[in-house]
């Protein structure tokens, strides 16, 4: 039987090479400034419980969740609060943060570090700690996972699907970590699946990584309610839609959870996070990088404390041996493109992709031929060619009648767009006008 | 870091195919039934293949010049119409009709709706047919060896046996090899399925159209034509069925946007066909079905959008 996968999808260059087989280095924390956005997750921005002066030390609790959805920020190493202001973040603009002046001592909280039981705990202590140590998804949308790991009916959950799909081209870190510490991701599923008596936990690896599945498929043989999901490599199998298709066959649509479909998704290090909260009392604060692109002198991955400055880490590619043209938070299909890089690492930052050439400057978009290569490639069966159409117009309606709020901005279709149309971007624009006018309703 | 940093929104990388090579694929797919025309009528055809791109390059450069336009001539569009318009051309066609047709398929059929990717009609074929009520007799005389006559076709259709009166022989293999009478791109079958099978290859085409139009074709012509096998195979090879299917029909911005669009127009195309070829007075109705779907591409394609993923067996949409 072939690999699962799904309908639609792209084939970009995968340029994991330049930093696949390149172990993770912990960085040598840098002295001064460690900037914590309290909006770093989806949701309510966390409210600050610390103030200028207050001394703090690792792993305490900065920033207090101020809703359902919000997440609670730790401090990734110990000093001074130099104050609570805005900063800014990576997208350019100011939100407020909490700056931490490293006193390089990193002293923890009591107990960091140390070694728990969870099979002691109750469900309702092991949701609390997930709550406590500020874990959100890591894999880029930064949802709380105290969230996802409460659904309405614990019992209809069958699936709790973990994505080291890592379809992102460039990105491996992911792939690093089922290499390195394959033993935590299986001790975080186990966490999570304590939680869920009926569930099953389906480690999703794409097959362009044969060295993850094999290490992977080792670390759950005595596992009884783990399985390695063997997943054919296309782009965009990591989404949450597509990766639940393959997996489990099942299907859900923008107005659905993964858990109405009777899954739970957590990307890798999400999972380590959480066997990090509960089996070693470390909460989130540092998290893998890959840093890579053509401009980086040696891509590495590393494993940094969260709030460092993303300038400050170039250092650890060994700086650039060329200027990068353009410089990306995240992988070269959904990342963020950087103005600067004076900005703080956050829970949802995986890289740092610095690219020598930008293909989106070197072509100029030309008429639309009609050629309907963007209807092949959409994953979630949508028709972009009219979409755009539709949302160049400012026709909003007919937009939402072509379906578009159900695009999640995978980037297939302007991928492979051979007349080089912005389509994402005009989809971009047109969902936050819908969802802007959908508010006021 | 010294430099500024580009700025776009996401996805950062393009896949490495453009409008222009594409049109340079089916340029290149068309090349073995143009090479085909030129060894099997002649100087004549070279000719006016020539005269039919020169015009349409030319064309396309002054009208944006003169419309003050942004220039696309590079893009190789309009010397594919050229090339298309030449091969669905007699090579007896006087060259000076061939060059007005040239000029009407660029600026009437496409620069007059917006140029690249808004005509709604495929521009070879709308001047093709523009050349046929225009100047019916010139467009219908085919000459082979010497006989200017019936093709085999028409010889099927009207029953012409005598060999005087007729342009190419009515035997099977020479109408798949193409050693017969008619437009100097349409005779060669085995040319033309090179071709096809080049852009299958190369993704430029997918299967559905072509084979959902022929297949369709088929089935009409066994059960209004001739129930026989002979008569079936050279319905299929003769007259413009092939390089209409593949090339013409095929076209990305004539043809539905759709997958499920696409198997209607061709099987619309199917039909259409089968009735001007059975029922018509001509014996040909390849490039009339293709003009007359075209034109019925945006009804198709308003009632063919795909369901969202996930949303299948959903009717409210919430």
């Amino acid at each position: 039987m072939s690999n699962a996968t799904f309908r639609g999808g792209v084939h970009p260059y995968e340029g994991k090479e330049l930093s696949q087989d390149l172990p993770i280095k912990t960085v040598k924390p840098a002295m001064g400034e460690y900037i914590f956005p309290m909006a770093q997750h989806i949701g309510a921005p966390a409210t600050p419980v610390v103030s200028k002066g207050d001394k703090v030390l690792v792993g305490q609790k900065i920033g207090e969740a101020s809703g359902f959805i919000s997440a609670n920020i730790c401090s990734s190493v110990s000093g001074t609060v130099k104050a609570v202001e805005p900063r800014m973040l990576l997208n350019g603009s100011k939100a407020t943060c909490v700056v931490v002046d490293n006193d390089g001592e990193y002293a923890g909280i009591p107990g960091l570090g140390e070694d728990r039981d969870y099979t002691k705990l109750t469900n309702d202590e092991i949701r609390d700690i997930v709550k406590e140590a500020g874990i959100v998804g890591m894999g880029g949308a930064g949802f709380p996972t105290n969230v996802k790991l409460a659904p309405k009916d614990p019992n209809a959950i069958d699936y709790i699907l973990v994505n080291g799909a890592e379809c992102e081209p460039y990105l491996t870190s992911d792939y690093r970590q089922m290499l390195e510490c394959p033993e935590e991701i299986v001790g975080g599923l186990k966490v999570i699946l304590k939680l869920f008596d009926k569930a099953k936990g389906l480690i999703c690896i794409e097959d362009n990584k044969p060295e993850a599945i094999k290490r992977m498929e080792a670390a759950v043989q005595s596992e009884s309610r783990i399985e390695v999901k063997v997943l054919k490599t296309k782009y965009p199998q990591g989404g949450e839609r597509t990766l639940i298709s393959a997996a489990t066959g099942r299907k859900i649509y923008s107005a659905k959870l993964p858990a109405d479909a009777g899954c739970i998704v957590d990307n890798i290090s999400t999972v380590i996070a959480i066997y990090r909260a509960v089996c070693k009392q470390t909460p989130l604060i540092t998290r893998v990088m890959t840093l890579t692109g053509e401009a980086f002198k040696t891509p590495v991955n590393v494993e940094v404390r969260l709030g460092c400055n993303h300038a400050d880490l170039v250092a650890e590619g060994d700086g650039y041996k060329e200027d990068p043209v353009k410089v990306i938070s995240g992988g070269p299909m959904m990342g963020f493109a950087m103005f600067d890089l004076n900005v703080p690492v956050t829970k949802t930052s995986s890289s740092i992709l610095a690219m020598t050439r930008d293909q989106v400057a070197e072509f100029e978009p030309s008429p639309c031929i009609r050629c309907g290569r963007c209807v092949e490639a959409c994953p979630g069966n949508l028709v972009p060619q009219k979409m755009a159409v539709a949302a160049s117009h400012n026709d909003y309606a007919t937009f939402e009648k072509l379906n578009g709020m159900e695009c999640y901005e995978c980037g297939s279709c302007t991928f492979v767009c051979p007349a080089k149309r912005p389509l994402t971007q005009t989809f971009k624009e047109a969902r936050q006008h819908v969802m802007a006018q959908r508010r006021k309703k | 870091m010294s430099n500024l940093l580009n700025l776009s929104s996401s996805p950062h990388v393009r896949d490495k195919s453009s409008t222009k090579s594409i049109m340079w694929d089916v340029f290149l797919a068309l090349m073995p039934a143009t090479i085909f025309g030129a060894w099997n009528f002649g100087l004549k055809a070279v000719i006016l293949i020539v005269a039919c791109i020169a015009t349409c390059v030319l064309t396309e450069y002054i009208w944006q010049k003169a419309m003050k336009l942004p220039l696309t001539v590079s893009d190789g569009s309009a010397a594919l119409t050229g090339l298309l318009l030449a091969l669905n051309l007699s090579a007896t066609f006087p060259v000076w009709m061939a060059i007005v047709g040239s000029v009407f398929a660029i600026i009437i059929v496409k620069q007059l709706f917006g140029g690249l990717g808004q005509n709604f009609m495929n521009p070879a074929l709308g001047a093709r047919c523009f050349l046929m009520v225009s100047f019916a007799g010139q467009m219908t005389s085919f000459t082979y060896d010497g006989v200017t006559g019936a093709t085999p076709l028409a010889q099927i259709k009207n029953g012409v046996t005598d060999p005087s009166l007729c342009a190419g022989k009515s035997d099977l293999l020479d109408m798949f090899l193409g050693t017969i009478g008619g437009t100097i791109g349409e005779t060669s079958t085995i040319a033309l399925l090179i071709g096809a099978a080049y852009l299958l290859a190369r993704k430029v085409i997918t299967w559905r159209i072509p084979v959902i139009y022929i297949a369709t074709f088929a089935i009409f012509a066994l059960i209004f034509g001739e129930q026989d096998v002979m008569y079936l195979a050279k319905e299929l090879c003769g007259g413009g069925l092939v390089l209409g299917a593949f090339f013409m029909a095929t076209d990305y911005v004539t043809s539905p946007i759709t997958p499920k669009g696409q198997i209607v127009f061709a099987v619309l195309l199917g039909v259409l066909t089968g009735i001007f070829r059975i029922f018509g007075a001509s014996a040909e109705g390849v490039s009339y079905a293709i003009i007359i779907s075209n034109l019925l591409v945006p009804l198709i394609e308003n009632v063919t959008i795909p369901t969202p993923f996930g949303k299948e067996g959903i009717k409210d949409g919430k």
